[in-house]
């Protein structure tokens, strides 16, 4: 078990090694003045050059590089350009954002779309199956951003039941952040209803079509008995998978939602710092949702190895 | 035209276990009910054993699972009925039908390991079948635990604790077979029980079938495409063609003398009685099966009989009994007329077979050795082969799997290099371990025939682009020269140019099959390595694959290295046999030296697993536990733990050679070959 989580550990930083240096590749070749960037186009060229020089933009690349990559793995990525405040105060209150956002729409979806892959592979081909798949198809095709749009304008706008400005004001209650948050998370949670869904309904019709299920069945058990007992554990292993992937897509994809809602998360800082070219930032956003999606995956492995025992086995040798 | 009902030949006999009764089955396809089950009718007593033949799709498992009211989402009865032990199944309700599997039916499938969950323990799914039943959980969990002993599971407490993939093929068939004997069935269908699993593992379940039977008085429905385990398992036969039972009768009858020319065809496709591809070749039924669904308003065999008459085209045959009561019958109006049946012409050149299974080697690999390395372990898959393959050959390769065979074909196509110290030549030169080192003529002189064809052809190409490559690619030749060459080759296959234009999934396997060896061939090759060609098809089918096998041999003087678990098809096809065992070569010998021994005790076992068709049964050697890993090959003779003829003190400590002990004749055995004759003229009880 624990061979099997160091390596998995060990992979884990290689990867993310490899992806603070794709960001150091990237942000070197852009052809920009940092200091000049920074301090506008009338400041003075000496107090540009000492910025310039205080940020260690005219030391070697590669002392530059050696720089960053101590960044990413003390986890300090220094100040931001813009601000000057330390990266860390910008991002992790915006990743404790985002993770509120996207707990609130993974709570909303996942049982209501496994719940609706069940019935609609229990009742395959049926009217309520094809109604599923197809509300299914077409909720996953709207882009997040389109469906953040029209529910913004349909409950915040229209019938006033949430708030347009998804920011709750500091100090406030749960249940008042819920007013919230229930828009955005719902435009969210309605494009991985059609992803989960589908999944969870395939996933649950080649288990019945199994073997063992066919097995159980001519033990004399009922269908729900041999849905229970045999099919949902074998079912599911593909589902948790999606959602896994999901949980670092949510975070770092859900620009649209947030800037609809204008919803200070990480992604709404990645978009900024892009625009602002403040690296530090940008670099620690990235970093911060490549750690969390190396997680999720993680997570999923292990959860899916613990309903698998073949898995199992594999991973406690 | 009116059809008469013939079935009321065959009346359900009062106490019949399972009984059935023009029944009618339709699959929906696209909306449109199609025929399956064409009114089948048979009945099997109490402790009666009755089984099914007939070609794949012809609705043997359709039957079986209709039996079970189990049939697929677009599967429907539309008539007739069936009843176990009296109760109408056709007409239960939900409740009663779980009722009813749980109390009176069980059923056991191909493919245990599937037939598992895979991520519950043994033990909780078998004593899931007790509580079912309604026994308390420390009453299943002792029941489970005897359960396992009656199917002659040595450690149950262990067994129970495992999960269904920790244990091998035969070991899970047991356990399954344990599950389905729980509720003491009144009717237990076996569909291929044993397709798929080694032949000592096939032979050691369908021994256990035998005693099983003897212990309890279900009525056991076996569905087998191996006509020899039907004759010495069943006490009567069916016959099944396009939804009919066609011909029915006691087995041993029905294979000695069958009564409809379906059945004639069927028998005379089988390699059988030791048959050899230089005495005659095997008989094929041209035409192909009705698909489901066809109108066929008389004899549903017409399209494929070669003694149909005029009276066939107007009136479907009647059940017909045949002799003096003994439950023999026939659907045929020409039963009389069976005899004229000729055997289907067929073209092999057998003075050029006969010579040139003589020819000069081609093919010699010698001391080669694979070894496998997996986390710091080393498997050696093959050890010390010496082998030779002379022009024209055929070298037939046996041996259980995890044996070898297939790491040899390997090995010395050059798809794994063989280790240091080993060699493959061909045509007297050396050849570079991997293809990569080959040169192109040589790739062109090996090629390889798959079990499975699909995996060699490229399946969004049609048949005519495969082949152009092929061409293309091993010889060079390019445009209308390739496409007048792919024309000429696909005509030596049969394969019409119709076929050409098509894609592999609109073949059947047989077609597909034949697509496959015409690539392989297309670059004239000198040896080609055939991986079980013929496993997953039908006998005739088979017969008609073997039959040009042997056929583009005799012409080409091509040399087969060929791979297969059916003996009798390996007797058909090859010269010499090399049987295998952990990655050694055990016996080496000519066909007919092999087959009538003196032999190694490891062949000697494998040639007594099978059950055959003509009913001559050699006395079962039973192998005790199975293979042993080759990561951790056992001592001395590395057949010592299972040889039921093994000499303490000597066998476990060293290997025997490979000794030729008779000429051409090579073993690998301390036994003393004069002992060893005597040994198997009077064989020890398995
Ligand atoms: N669910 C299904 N839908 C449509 N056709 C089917 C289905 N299952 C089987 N068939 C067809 O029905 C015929 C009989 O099949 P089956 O009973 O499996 O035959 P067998 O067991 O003798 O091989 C075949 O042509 C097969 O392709
Ligand atoms: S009834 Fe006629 S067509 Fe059918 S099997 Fe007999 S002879 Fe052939
Ligand atoms: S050497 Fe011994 S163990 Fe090996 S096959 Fe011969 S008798 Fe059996
Ligand atoms: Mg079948």
């Amino acid at each position: 078990m624990s061979r099997y989580l160091l390596r998995r550990l060990g992979s884990a930083v290689i990867t993310l090694w490899l992806l603070a240096t794709i960001v150091f590749v990237v942000v070197s070749v852009l052809p920009s003045n940092v200091g000049r960037q920074i301090l506008g186009p009338f400041a003075p060229q000496e107090q540009v050059d000492a910025l310039n020089h205080r940020l260690g933009f005219d030391r070697p690349i590669i002392i530059q590089y050696l720089q960053s990559m101590r960044r990413v793995f003390t986890l300090n990525f220094g100040e931001s350009y813009t601000s000057g405040a330390p990266v860390n105060d910008v991002i992790f209150p915006a990743l404790w954002r985002s993770g509120k956002l996207a707990l609130l729409a993974f709570i909303m979806t996942i049982p209501v779309s496994i719940l609706a892959g069940i019935i609609a592979a229990r009742r395959q081909d049926k009217l309520s199956d094809r109604a599923i798949v197809n509300l299914g198809l077409a909720t996953s095709s709207i882009p997040e951003f389109v469906s953040a749009a029209v529910l913004l304008s349909i409950f915040c706008v229209h019938w006033k039941l949430g708030k347009a400005f998804a920011n709750p004001p500091d100090g406030a209650t749960i249940v008042q952040q819920l007013q919230y948050l229930w828009v955005p998370a719902l435009a969210m949670a309605i494009t991985y209803f059609g992803y989960l869904a589908r999944m969870t309904r395939a996933g649950v019709i080649s288990a019945q079509h199994s073997d063992y299920a066919r097995t159980a069945t001519m033990k004399g058990m009922s269908s729900s008995q041999v849905m229970r007992r045999h099919i949902m554990r074998n079912a599911l292993a593909p589902t948790i998978t999606v959602i896994s992937v999901q949980i670092g897509y949510l975070f770092g994809g859900i620009i649209g939602v947030e800037r609809v809602f204008n919803y200070s998360g990480l992604g709404s800082t990645m978009l900024i710092a892009v625009g602002k070219r403040d690296i530090p930032v940008l670099q620690g956003a990235v970093l911060l949702v490549g750690i969390i999606y190396m997680f999720s995956t993680l997570a999923a492995d292990l959860l899916i190895a613990a309903l698998n025992p073949r898995v199992r086995l594999e991973v406690s040798k | 035209m009116t059809i008469t009902n013939p079935d009321n030949a065959v009346k359900a006999p009062a106490s019949s276990a399972l009984s059935v009764t023009d029944l009618e089955v339709v699959y929906n396809v696209r909306g449109i009910p199609r025929e399956v089950l064409r009114g089948v009718s048979f009945h099997i007593a109490p402790g009666e054993a009755y089984g099914l033949v007939g070609e794949s799709g012809c609705g043997k498992s359709t039957t079986a699972y209709a039996a079970l009211r189990y049939l697929p989402r677009n599967g429907r009865i539309v008539g007739g009925t069936v009843s176990v032990d009296g109760q109408d199944v056709t007409a239960m309700s939900n409740e009663r039908l779980r009722e009813f599997r749980a109390r009176d039916a069980s059923m056991v499938y191909q493919d245990p390991a599937l037939a598992m969950n895979p991520t519950l323990r043994v033990g909780r799914q078998l004593i899931e079948s007790f509580t079912l039943l309604g026994q308390s959980k420390t009453d299943a969990e002792k029941s489970a635990l005897d359960a396992l002993r009656k199917v002659r599971i040595a450690d149950p407490e262990r067994v129970m604790d495992r999960f269904p993939f920790q244990l091998s093929g035969g070991m899970q068939q047991r356990v399954v077979i344990a599950m389905a004997l729980a509720c003491d069935p009144k009717l237990l269908v076996l569909d291929e029980p044993t397709t798929g699993l080694d032949a000592t593992v096939e032979a050691e379940v369908l021994d256990l079938v035998r005693v099983l039977r003897q212990e309890s008085d279900a009525a056991v429905l076996l569905i087998a495409h191996n006509l020899g385990i039907i004759r010495s398992l069943c006490d009567r036969v069916g016959v099944m063609y396009a939804g009919r039972i066609v011909e029915e009768g006691p087995s041993a009858e029905v294979f000695d003398s069958p009564q409809h020319p379906y059945t004639v065809g069927l028998l005379r496709a089988l390699p059988r009685r030791g048959v050899r591809k230089t005495e005659r070749a095997l008989a094929t039924i041209p035409g192909l099966l009705p698909l489901i669904g066809s109108p066929l308003p008389t004899c549903v065999f017409l399209d494929r009989c070669a003694i149909a008459s005029e009276l066939c085209h107007t009136t479907a045959p009647p059940l017909v009994a045949i002799g003096d009561g003994t439950g023999r019958f026939s659907r045929c109006h020409h039963v009389d007329r069976i005899g004229e049946i000729q055997e289907t012409p067929v073209s092999v050149d057998i003075a050029m077979l006969n010579t040139s299974a003589k020819g000069a080697d081609v093919l010699e690999l010698t001391h080669v050795s694979k070894t496998f390395h997996q986390r710091n372990l080393a498997i050696p898959a093959l050890v010390d082969v010496d082998l030779s393959l002379g022009e024209g050959e055929t070298l037939g390769i046996v041996g259980e799997s995890g044996s070898g065979k297939s790491t040899l074909a390997k090995t010395l196509l050059g798809i794994e290099a063989a280790d240091e110290g080993g060699s493959v030549s061909l045509d007297g030169h050396f050849v570079a371990p991997l293809t990569t080192g080959r040169s192109a003529d040589e790739k062109r002189s090996m090629q390889m025939i798959f079990q499975n064809p699909d995996s060699a052809l490229n399946r969004s190409w049609t048949v005519r682009r495969i082949l152009m490559r092929s061409v293309e690619k091993l010889t060079g030749i390019k445009g209308d020269e390739a496409n007048t060459r792919v024309e000429a080759l696909a005509a030596h296959l049969r394969l019409t140019p119709r076929h050409l234009d098509l894609k592999p999934r609109q073949l059947s396997g047989g077609l597909k099959q034949r697509v496959a060896i015409a690539r392989a061939f297309a670059g004239d090759p000198r040896i080609v390595v055939c991986d079980e060609p013929t496993s997953a098809l039908d006998v005739s089918v088979q017969a008609a694959i073997l039959n040009l096998l042997a056929d583009l041999q005799s012409e080409k003087k091509t040399s087969y290295v060929f791979i297969s678990h059916d003996m009798g098809v390996v007797r058909y096809l090859a010269d010499r046999i090399a049987v295998m065992y952990l990655g050694r070569i055990q016996e080496l010998g000519p066909t007919d030296a092999v087959f009538n021994g003196p032999n190694h005790p490891y062949t000697e076992a494998l040639l007594s697993a099978i059950p055959n068709v003509d009913g001559e049964e050699r006395v079962r050697i039973r192998l005790d536990g199975e293979i042993p890993s080759p990561a951790n090959p056992p001592s001395g003779c590395v057949f010592h733990p299972r040889c039921p003829r093994a000499m303490p003190g000597v066998c476990e400590v060293s290997e025997p050679p490979l000794r030729e002990v008779e000429p051409g004749h090579l073993m690998r055995c301390h036994i003393p070959v004069e002992q060893l004759v005597e040994m198997q003229r009077t064989p020890t009880q398995g």
